[in-house]
């Protein structure tokens, strides 16, 4: 499959729509005050990052984004928020207080994108990327049991933790007379 | 031959968009045929020979009929949510093969894509739902979620035990290796997993559930939810829901006949082609409508307690058997 005249351009025009998808998503999710748009705020950002994932030659990655993201984490969160809140109440109340944690946010925000990616520029990387595999069963089990099994099993811990802490707030709930 | 890519890509993204639409339309008439049959009567036969231009008539009457969106309704996500629910099942249908070349877009991981696109059905039927601001499409909203959670589970186990006999997610690798006579099929791949039958019902079972096809048509349980999470669409909004149930139906028989029915390959091992691919695909699709109209609606407990007492377990048994199997042969 060779590339034909005008596919540079149009891959860069479908680049910048993820891009665009990703932080559009971004801002829907922070700027609504519905809490449903920003649910979707959130899908609609992975599905852009995503798009990124596949310019960066993971198609399984920018898949497994859109199967977990999309299709499990925000379904979950909606349906956290149906059974929390059927009405939005929205309070404007405390706008001193406010504005402090904005500006603290966006002074924390700003710091955290200046070093990631300083990082990410002109930081020493010790070993380049793997290259892009085959995307086969047999090469992503093998690489995740083998090369970045640490990493594999760390990500377990966080799971782990995340039950622990679900639990705890379930139980604590339940206990409270 | 010799078609430049953009073309062929055009050509596809046409062809897809055409053969849903063409699907969607005509199984309903299929559906309104077949279930009149069911019950002894003769279904639709006023509009063209035996009724063949009552989806026609239907598009028109309801294209022409007012969107209607409830004053206090979300009303971005109550219009984005239909497009939302039709546009996963084109964008499945794009690494489904049709034939060994009829095909849009063969990408190695082509069953994580149907999965990961098909995962957004589910929300796009809840934001339906939940931006309706009505209760009966708020309670057919949590249904569908319970619903589809709860069988995404066992259809996912069934998936990683074919994987498991398959190794490779190439969906049209997987209908190369089924090449042959019909015992080739994985249906009947006895050597890897003896229980591959039992696999395939539950991948059938989970289809149907996961389509919210009767007998587990809880989202939109006439009885009891008007019409479920579509109570407020008028017009063409509703129309397109209906037309996306049956585009999920086409893709969930479609991703079935290539997992266990060996796709676009003969069952004599002549002849391959895709005109088998479309036999099998509706015969499957027949069948979900047979069996719509042959079976009452369950107990939403019951199809809960299906999915985690019964289907779940015999999924799980089949994967730790197939792993077995695969490790001592």
């Amino acid at each position: 499959m060779n590339p034909f005249p005008g596919a540079g351009i149009l891959a860069f025009i479908i680049f910048c729509v993820c891009v665009a998808t990703t932080v559009a998503g971004g801002l829907l999710a922070v700027f609504t005050v519905r809490i449903i748009r920003s649910v979707c705020g959130l899908a609609l950002c992975c599905i852009g990052l995503a798009g990124l994932y596949y310019f960066l030659h993971s198609p399984f990655l920018a898949l497994m984004e859109i199967l977990i993201y999309v299709g499990a984490v925000c379904v979950t969160i909606i349906f956290a928020v149906m059974l929390a809140e059927p009405e939005e109440n929205v309070s404007r109340e405390g706008r001193a207080r406010d504005l402090v944690w904005m500006v603290s946010a966006v002074l924390l925000a700003g710091v955290v994108f200046y070093a990631v990616s300083r990082l990410g520029l002109s930081g020493p990387w010790p070993a380049p990327p793997a290259p892009p595999g085959d995307a086969s069963v047999k090469a992503i089990g093998i690489s995740l049991l083998t090369t970045y099994s640490l990493a594999f099993e760390l990500i377990s811990l966080v799971l782990l933790v995340a039950i622990l802490g679900a639990l705890v707030i379930a139980r604590s709930g339940r206990t409270k007379p | 031959m010799n078609i430049s890519e953009p073309i062929r890509l055009l050509l596809f993204l046409a062809g897809i968009m055409a053969f849903v639409g063409f699907n969607a339309a005509y199984l309903v008439w299929v559906e309104r045929k077949g279930a009149a049959r069911f019950q002894r009567r003769p279904g639709p036969t006023e509009v063209g020979f035996a009724g063949l231009l009552q989806p026609i008539a239907d598009a028109l009457k309801l294209l022409s009929k007012q969107v209607i969106v409830p004053p206090t309704s979300d009303a971005i996500l109550f219009r984005l949510a239909p497009v939302l629910v039709m546009s996963p099942a084109l964008m499945c249908l794009a690494v489904i093969p049709f034939g060994e070349t009829l095909v849009a877009r063969n990408i190695n991981i082509g069953l994580v894509m149907v999965f990961a696109f098909g995962s957004i059905n589910v929300m796009a039927i809840m934001l339906g739902g939940w931006a309706s601001r009505n209760k009966y499409a708020v309670i057919s909203a949590a249904r569908v979620v319970s619903q589809d959670v709860a069988y995404e589970i066992p259809m996912l186990l069934v998936v990683i035990t074919l994987l498991m006999v398959t190794g490779t997610m190439d969906l049209n690798q997987i209908v190369r290796q089924q090449a042959g006579w019909f015992w080739h099929w994985n249906l009947f791949k006895l050597t890897a997993n003896p229980l591959m039958p039992v696999t395939f019902v539950i991948f059938y079972i989970c289809m149907l559930a996961e389509t919210n096809r009767a007998p587990f048509d809880m989202a939109e349980a006439e009885s009891e939810l008007v019409a479920g999470a579509f109570t407020e669409y008028a017009g063409m909004g509703f129309g397109v829901f209906f037309m996306a149930e049956y585009a999920n139906i086409v893709v969930g028989c479609s991703v079935a006949t290539v997992l266990f029915l060996g796709g676009w390959q003969s069952p004599i091992g002549v002849w391959s082609g895709p005109w088998w691919f479309l036999l099998k695909m509706y015969f499957l699709v027949f069948s979900v409508i047979w069996i719509r109209w042959t079976f009452p609606r369950t107990q939403f407990y019951g199809l809960l307690n299906l999915s985690w007492k019964i289907l779940i377990p015999v999924s799980l048994f089949t994967l730790v058997l197939s792993s077995i199997m695969l490790k001592l042969f």
